[in-house]
């Protein structure tokens, strides 16, 4: 788990990535600090997931540099990055469905040594009381919920500073959403990790989050603090539906 | 049922294409050369019978439940005594020299299906652990087979310095194949290694200056007995095994110290393959298998986990394929061709990919069964399909196919 006190300051200035010919991110600049919880919203092919997984290095950056706690990591390959501190929950959760959760949970912290696993495993459980009962099921047969606490799970074993979350309530029950996202705020609070979070579910994350970014077609196009950009008429008509 | 009839008259066209030619003409040598005889009643025969095999198999189909026709509780059975399963079969292994029945072709029989246990087990480190389809790994069998042959004839070294050696020389080949081919997945990386394979074999056909081309390497020295030979008369002033033991000699000696030695090997790559398969990389190997990318955002480094997992899965070909040359003391090219990789890759699909009990009734069941039938020895390629298609429809995920959770909190019963 991350540790109050330690940073976890990801600065991003200029990014441009493609797949192929097309360019998901035409040059997004953000920054995050130590202990922040962002959100990053924005429509379907935003390129909102290609940050991330550029944050990661998969594909990297083709123009621009991502620097983490000063160092660049730009071109970095994803098991460097990801040694540094930064652990991603990838969209679509991602859990090994043949193996148990503890192994799962092993698989977390076998890249960062396995210094400190029954403590990071009884953090997990304590998070995630669910999952304690199920730690010898096999990962497949978790419900939806469940297996997206076990991702997020899985990453913080490796105790991250920065913790990327894709879509964590995508196609999860309202009340199971709630819950993931009242985690994500004590992983926060509690264990001093910072969050950037990707979201559909602008309501949700806008709360939760200290600041968010709107993301329109791989550019930043509006940053605020949480409640600032809840309440702007934009973001309400394009992404809350224009709730009044 | 017009559908049924529908796929039976187009099964019967494809049989009918296949059948003039195939079976419909036979070259037949007369006085003044070759004539071509006809034989279209047997064509027929042909046709009909796949048309009436096909309807069958449809109407059947469609009225029985299908996967039910193997007794469903056979896997559930032999996952739950696994471990007794185990011991019974390691005991009877051991037993096997001193029992009744046993001579020199039950041994030798035994022997060659042990290598291919071996063999199995091996690749299971590969195919079932890391998830990658190696369809040439004869290649590192043939690797460690020619290590031990020319070292031992050239130098005269013997088999128990020879032996780590070929597991070495074939871990290395392990990862300059690993190396270029680990960008690609699943079926390229299939058709990559088939390749790796046969150049393998085509340069020990053509090297001539260091394999002896296709003539073979003879004369390979016998491993001995810590030191003693298993001579009939040792030279003077030196002792062999039966001397050394006050035996008196024997020839079936040594075919039962191969088999022990074969079986000793055979049982190392398993317990080796149980023991890491909880050690981080064993777990790291099955996580490849399941998800790369997940595996990526974990920290893990792809390139080394895949590598390792070649190159340890050639280490025991290359035992295997030391072994193979002391006890032939011969070898040649012929050896290891296509066909031995796929049997071995058939072995572990067939016993159920990532399970070690399978491994071994499906070593049984391709090695040792077609041994017992030699007389069909012709049929042997067509049982083989056979036995293939069948368990596809019946036993997809392989004859045994049960993973056993590495890590338990607590007694079993936990899962699902």
């Amino acid at each position: 788990m991350g540790r109050k006190g330690r940073r976890g300051v990801l600065e991003v200035s200029g990014v441009h990535a493609s797949y192929g010919p097309i360019e998901a991110l035409r040059g997004v600049s953000l920054r995050i600090e130590a202990g922040e919880v962002v959100a990053l919203i924005g429509a379907n092919g935003a390129g909102k997931s290609t940050l991330l997984m550029t944050l990661c290095g998969q594909p990297s950056a083709r123009q621009g540099t991502i620097r983490f706690d000063g160092e660049d990591i730009t071109r970095m390959p994803t098991h460097e990055i990801v040694r540094r501190g930064i652990a991603q929950a990838p969209e679509g959760r991602r859990v090994f469905p043949r193996m148990t959760v503890r192994e799962n949970l092993q698989m977390g912290e076998l890249a960062h040594g396995r210094r400190h696993f029954s403590e990071d495993m009884d953090r997990v459980m304590a998070l995630f009381p669910v999952l304690a009962g199920r730690s010898d099921q096999r990962a497949g047969t978790l419900s939806g919920g469940e297996q997206q606490m076990l991702a997020i799970g899985r990453a913080l074993m490796g105790r991250p500073r920065l913790l990327l979350l894709d879509e964590p309530s995508l196609g999860l029950a309202p009340l199971i959403s709630r819950q993931i996202f009242r985690v994500i705020r004590e992983i926060n609070e509690a264990d001093g990790v910072t969050v950037l979070l990707v979201e559909q579910n602008a309501h949700h994350a806008l709360g939760l989050a200290h600041r968010g970014y709107v993301m329109v077609n791989g550019l930043i196009t509006l940053s605020g603090s949480g409640s600032e950009l809840l309440a702007d008429p934009e973001v309400r008509a394009a992404y809350l539906g224009g709730e009044p | 049922m017009p559908s049924a009839l529908r796929e039976s008259l187009f099964a019967a066209m494809i049989a009918a294409i296949l059948a003039v030619p195939l079976i419909g003409l036979e070259a037949a040598s007369t006085p003044t050369g070759l004539a071509l005889h006809t034989r279209w009643g047997a064509a027929a025969v042909a046709v009909a019978a796949v048309f009436a095999g096909r309807l069958g198999l449809s109407l059947w189909r469609g009225r029985l439940p299908f996967r039910a026709a193997l007794p469903a509780g056979f896997g559930a059975f032999a996952a739950r005594h696994r471990v007794w399963i185990s011991v019974a079969g390691v005991l009877f292994a051991v037993a096997l020299p001193f029992l009744p029945f046993s001579n020199r072709y039950v041994l030798d029989t035994a022997t060659t299906f042990l290598i291919y246990v071996m063999l199995g087990w091996g690749l299971n480190i590969v195919i079932g652990l890391a998830g990658l389809l190696d369809l040439g790994y004869v290649a590192f069998y043939a690797v460690g087979a020619y290590s031990y042959a020319l070292l031992g004839t050239h130098f005269g070294w013997p088999f128990w310095v020879c032996l780590p050696l070929a597991g070495a020389f074939a871990a290395l080949f392990g990862l300059v194949l690993g190396f270029p081919v680990l960008r690609l997945r699943g079926d390229y990386l299939a058709i990559v290694t088939l390749g790796f394979g046969e150049i393998i074999r085509i340069v020990l056909i053509n090297w001539s200056n260091l394999t002896n081309g296709p003539r073979g390497i003879g004369g390979i020295p016998r491993p001995s007995f810590f030191g003693l030979p298993f001579s009939a008369d040792p030279a003077p002033g030196t002792e062999s095994f039966h001397t050394f033991f006050a035996l008196d000699y024997s020839s079936i000696h040594r075919v039962a110290f191969l088999y022990f030695l074969i079986l000793a090997l055979a049982l190392l790559t398993n317990l080796f393959t149980l023991r890491i398969r909880r050690l981080p990389i064993g777990r790291a190997w099955e996580a490849l298998r399941e998800d790369e990318i997940a595996c990526r955002s974990l920290g893990l480094n792809p390139t080394l986990v895949k590598l390792s997992a070649f190159a340890v899965g050639a280490m025991f070909a290359g035992f295997a394929g030391s072994f193979f040359a002391a006890r032939q003391g011969f070898i040649s090219p012929e050896s290891f061709s296509f066909i031995e990789s796929a049997i071995i890759v058939a072995i572990v699909v067939l016993g159920g990919m990532g399970g070690q009990t399978g491994v071994v009734v499906a070593a049984f069941v391709l090695v040792v069964v077609p041994e017992w039938f030699r007389e069909f020895a012709e049929y042997r390629m067509l049982l083989f399909g056979v036995a293939m298609v069948a368990i596809m429809v019946w036993r997809p995920r392989g004859l045994l196919s049960h993973r056993e959770p590495v890590v338990r909190l607590d007694a079993p019963g936990g899962g699902p």
